[in-house]
């Protein structure tokens, strides 16, 4: 059992990892068979060279936008479990506070970020808050959903043993809205790296959406692309990191899991 | 019944109605039951007759239209008898994310008990309830038999005076259930509290109850009362023993009749 899991982990991986060594052969070969100029498409050898050139200049851009990836993501995680956790306990909240959250739903959140920006200068602030209000959306509406998906027989039993609305929420409802809030962080945080390069593209000294705007005006089309290869790593080891800590954190459910195969 | 004991519990004229496409339709149309202290009570019927209703409004979770519930001689709400029993449903409603220990804990949790000490208790009584060394099991990881003696371990572990069984046997197969049964009635014989169990098995009725009260179907209405005259403990042994045999037929009888009546 564990060693058939085991080889189709190993299969899993495979297919991408071909595709798309495929797709960057193909890309390499087109570029050198038309001679296009590296301004114009580089092809991925020279992003290659580029990521290791350029390294003193990704690696501490990288950090800053790591930086503000995590501070907004953690915001975000704290005000969208505290938030989603008031409405669903308070029917008032649900009825004035829930439908305005998924109203805001409807501006695209990056267009605040030059408002922002003139409120609180070219700092680490505006792009964390533009980073914390994208992830925010996903975290609220997970947790809200996942407390009301709570079994109502066990409610009905914890109260039929005595025990009180706020011990009920401790022993039951937030437990079983976990796997929900887990969901919902690891989209959040997925959003959370276009957050923070939006908040750094309209205006910024430091991060990789800096880079990005200060390669493409001197045609470093090389940087700017190993930029995004940067952003792309960053999204989805932040992704499996959060997949990771759910399993440790959930050890049960891979239990669940294998009882329902 | 010699010595007539106090009532743990008395329910008077119960009647409870729901809401169906905007009609109240009535669940219980005036029941009226006691148990005495200690005193094990089954209570039989058809799908539909308002069983788990009953046990709702025993456990404080639902308040009936109009009659009374008394608990050890005083009267209560609803609010009042939340905490006082201990209330098994049909599913056995293990947390998934708990192990046999905190399941087990639960009930003693609810009620307030800090989880260190409810775990502790839980831990020493695993031996007795035949879930030695499967602990640290998850739900998940347990056969449908042992699920149901964590539930059981959780319902009994606060020691209430009145435990409310919901066809706790209603899952499992025939053979689980008969040992379930068995075991059962050798805790009950050791503890004493006082049990209203739900069923539709006339046999783990009689093999298991001092009384077995017959409810019609909805409204539900207490229609026969039938005591148990059957010499305790009780083991498997006892089903093929002519006295069970005689019991059985009279119930099953009583039951025809009814039956008769309604159609």
């Amino acid at each position: 059992m564990t060693e058939r899991r085991g080889l189709l982990d190993r299969w899993r991986w495979l297919g991408p990892g071909l595709l798309i060594a495929a797709l960057l052969a193909m890309w390499e070969i087109a570029v050198r068979i038309t001679g296009t100029p590296t301004w114009l498409l580089p092809a991925p050898t020279d992003v290659g060279r580029s990521l290791i050139d350029d390294r003193d200049i990704l690696l501490p851009n990288a950090l800053v936008t790591l930086s503000e990836v995590l501070l907004g993501f953690l915001l975000a995680l704290l005000a969208g479990i505290g938030l989603g956790a008031a409405i669903f306990r308070s029917p008032t909240l649900d009825r004035v506070l829930y439908p305005i959250i998924i109203g805001t739903q409807t501006i695209p959140i990056p267009a605040l970020a030059p408002l922002l920006l003139v409120w609180f200068g070219y700092g680490l602030l505006p792009k964390v808050l533009v980073t914390a209000l994208v992830g925010f959306f996903p975290i609220v509406v997970n947790t809200v959903e996942g407390l009301r998906a709570t079994d109502r027989e066990v409610v009905d039993l914890l109260r039929a043993f005595g025990a009180s609305r706020s011990r009920i929420f401790r022993l039951a409802e937030f437990p079983s809205s976990l796997p929900s809030i887990f969901a919902g962080a690891r989209i959040a945080v997925a959003v959370c790296v276009i957050g923070a390069v939006f908040g750094e593209l309209v205006g910024a000294r430091a991060g990789l959406g800096y880079l990005m705007t200060r390669a493409i005006s001197q045609f470093h089309t090389p940087r700017l692309i190993a930029a995004i290869v940067l952003l792309s790593l960053m999204g989805t080891s932040l992704f499996a990191l959060i997949g990771l800590i759910e399993r440790l954190a959930l050890p049960w459910r891979k239990y669940v899991t294998a009882s329902r195969d | 019944m010699p010595g007539m004991p106090g009532d743990r519990l008395e329910l008077i004229d119960i009647v409870s109605t729901y809401n169906e496409g905007g009609r109240r339709l009535k669940a219980l149309d005036g029941v009226t039951l006691r148990v005495g202290a200690g005193e094990f009570v089954a209570l039989v019927g058809p799908s539909g007759s308002g069983k788990s209703t009953l046990l709702d409004i025993i456990a404080g979770l639902l308040s009936p239209d109009s009659g009374a519930v008394l608990l050890d001689g005083a009267q209560t709400t609803a609010g009042q008898r939340l905490g006082r029993s201990a209330y098994m449903q049909q599913r056995d409603l293990l947390l998934p994310w708990r192990t046999t220990i905190g399941n087990a804990a639960l009930g003693l949790e609810a009620s307030g008990v800090a989880r260190a000490t409810a775990e502790r208790r839980a831990g020493a009584q695993l031996e007795r309830f035949g879930l030695g060394g499967f602990g640290a099991a998850y739900p998940a990881q347990l056969s449908g038999g042992m699920r149901q003696r964590t539930a059981f371990l959780r319902t009994m572990l606060p020691e209430k005076s009145l435990l409310l069984l919901d066809e706790p046997f209603g899952a499992l197969d025939a053979l689980t259930r008969a040992d379930l049964q068995a075991w059962l009635a050798l805790l009950w014989e050791q503890e004493r509290p006082s049990v209203i169990l739900v069923t539709h098995d006339v046999e783990e009725a009689i093999f298991l109850a001092d009384r077995v009260l017959v409810l019609t179907a909805r409204p539900g209405r207490i229609a026969l009362e039938l005591p148990v005259d059957l010499p305790r403990p009780r083991t498997r042994e006892l089903l093929a023993s002519p006295e069970f045999l005689s019991e059985r037929t009279t119930l099953l009888n009583a039951l025809g009749i009814l039956h008769g009546q309604r159609t």
